[in-house]
């Protein structure tokens, strides 16, 4: 366990010192929301109705963008390779990657949700369920990803195949969570069905997720 | 299927019972397509465009047989190292994929007239695009990857994390209440469809699964042999390059 904090503290501490990762995932949240009115045009009960369903495609995609950087820097040089070797299983290495791109990525872009909501003009009653579905939600992009960036690891194409490859993957939770987050602004119920399916999405993932990455990983030691 | 595992041996297997399954699909395509066109009656709602499902539903049954068989092979060259289970998850790709692009197809020109638009977001369809989707992935990584063996590997792993979307879509019209009808053919009750249309349907699909199993055979052969003619080439250049060297 202790390795396990250590090695995602390290990966914490490299994301802040080398910066960008987070600014970058920021910055482009907000380009993405903000192209989608110019789009779509200025209707502001149009953006109202379509803005639960934007925020989380916008989510998605902001969270896809960091995600090939995962395991890149420590293929490169050779750190991973060391911690293959090490007492620490893989599944936990990749767990503890997949965690640390959550808290460096996902959890900044869940905090900045609400500010994102009032350019799409949501009612800020639910900014609560906002914030709460995606905290909920985007625990399984970062392992769904894990699993993406551990299969397109040290590939020249790598960026876009990853998007192609994860996408897919996506589609439950961008499924439940935009239903959660609806359910949640109409009738109120936070505990709703979808909001309890996109907690067990996250939960699966958790579980699972690190066994497909760190397979997928060894594939490339060979 | 160990026995199977020599590649020179599947490929004689292969070449032997190839010339009786094509004329074994030819055989049940000409029966199929003549009770399909001639025998079976018009829908008395959907008029004609109910022969558009003799084509649709053999296509969308290949489209998840087809990728559940990958997903099979994927687990046998993964934990097995099978060498035909590797060549048998990347030739089946293509194939599979294409199945799966004719069934959209077809219920795409089928929903026109009967639900009045080409695609409806409804979990059935949604969720054969998304099958589609992993195709082209599967295909995609494929191609990124050089090596074979590790490429075989890598594409394994996604092909079974992907299988997660096959029992989805065959239970979408159970679970959700959808445009798409729900299971007709293969109910406990028995099926419910006429057998005047059932039969046809049924030599259909028979057809179809044949050829599919035809096209797989064929190109696993492709396969092995592109990669007997890279071994050969790899071979040579190393051979060459080796002689270059020892003549300086």
């Amino acid at each position: 366990m202790s390795a396990f904090l250590t090695l995602m503290r390290r990966d914490l501490r490299l994301a802040l010192r080398e910066g960008g990762t987070t600014g970058t995932a920021l910055g482009f949240f907000l380009v993405v929301v903000a192209i989608l009115p110019l789009g779509l045009g200025p209707d502001l009960k149009l953006l109202a109705r379509l803005a639960p369903g934007l925020l989380w495609i916008a989510l998605l995609l902001s969270a896809l963008l960091s995600l090939d950087r995962l395991f890149h820097n420590d293929a490169e040089d050779g750190s991973l390779e060391t911690l293959a070797m090490g007492p620490l299983p893989l599944e936990a290495v990749a767990a503890a990657k997949a965690l640390a791109h959550w808290l460096t990525t996902c959890l900044p872009l869940v905090v900045a949700a609400p500010l994102m909501a009032v350019l799409l003009n949501l009612p800020i009653e639910a900014f609560g369920p906002l914030v709460l579905t995606m905290a909920v939600g985007s625990p399984a992009l970062s392992f769904l990803g894990a699993i993406g960036a551990s299969l397109t690891l040290g590939l020249r194409r790598g960026g876009p195949l990853l998007a192609l490859l994860v996408l897919p993957l996506y589609v439950p939770v961008l499924i439940f969570g935009v239903t959660a987050l609806t359910t949640a602004m109409r009738d109120g119920d936070m505990l709703s069905p979808p909001f309890l399916i996109l907690l067990a999405l996250s939960l699966a993932a958790g579980a699972l997720a690190p066994i497909a990455s760190a397979a997928a990983l060894r594939a490339n030691f060979t | 299927m160990q026995r199977f595992a020599n590649p020179t041996k599947f490929m004689s297997l292969a070449d032997a019972i190839l010339p009786w399954m094509i004329a074994l699909a030819a055989s049940l395509f000409a029966v199929g397509l003549y009770l399909a066109f001639f025998v079976a009656p018009a829908d008395y709602q959907q008029g004609e465009t109910v022969r558009i499902m003799f084509i649709h539903v053999p296509s969308a049954w290949l489209a998840m047989m087809g990728y559940s068989l990958i997903a099979l092979s994927s687990i046998g060259s993964l934990i097995w190292r099978h060498p035909l289970a590797d060549v048998a998850a990347k030739a089946a790709l293509p194939i599979g994929a294409s199945f799966t692009l004719l069934a959209l197809v077809t219920g795409a020109l089928w929903g026109k007239p009967m639900w009045g638009a080409y695609w409806v977001w409804d979990a059935r369809l949604t969720s054969v695009l998304i099958l589609f989707l992993l195709y082209i992935g599967l295909i995609a990584l494929w191609q990124a990857i050089e090596d074979p063996s590790r490429a075989g590997r890598v594409a394994a792993i996604l092909a079974i994390v992907g299988f997660v979307n096959v029992p989805i879509i065959k239970f979408s019209v159970d679970w959700w209440n959808t445009l798409h009808q729900g299971a007709s053919v293969i109910r406990l009750d028995g099926p419910s469809i006429h057998p005047s249309i059932l039969i046809p349907l049924l030599v259909m699909t028979a057809a179809f699964t044949t050829l599919y199993f035809v096209l797989v055979l064929i190109a696993m052969k492709t396969e092995i042999l592109r990669r007997r003619v890279s071994a050969l080439q790899s071979a040579r250049a190393g051979g060459a390059q080796a002689s270059a060297v020892a003549a300086e």
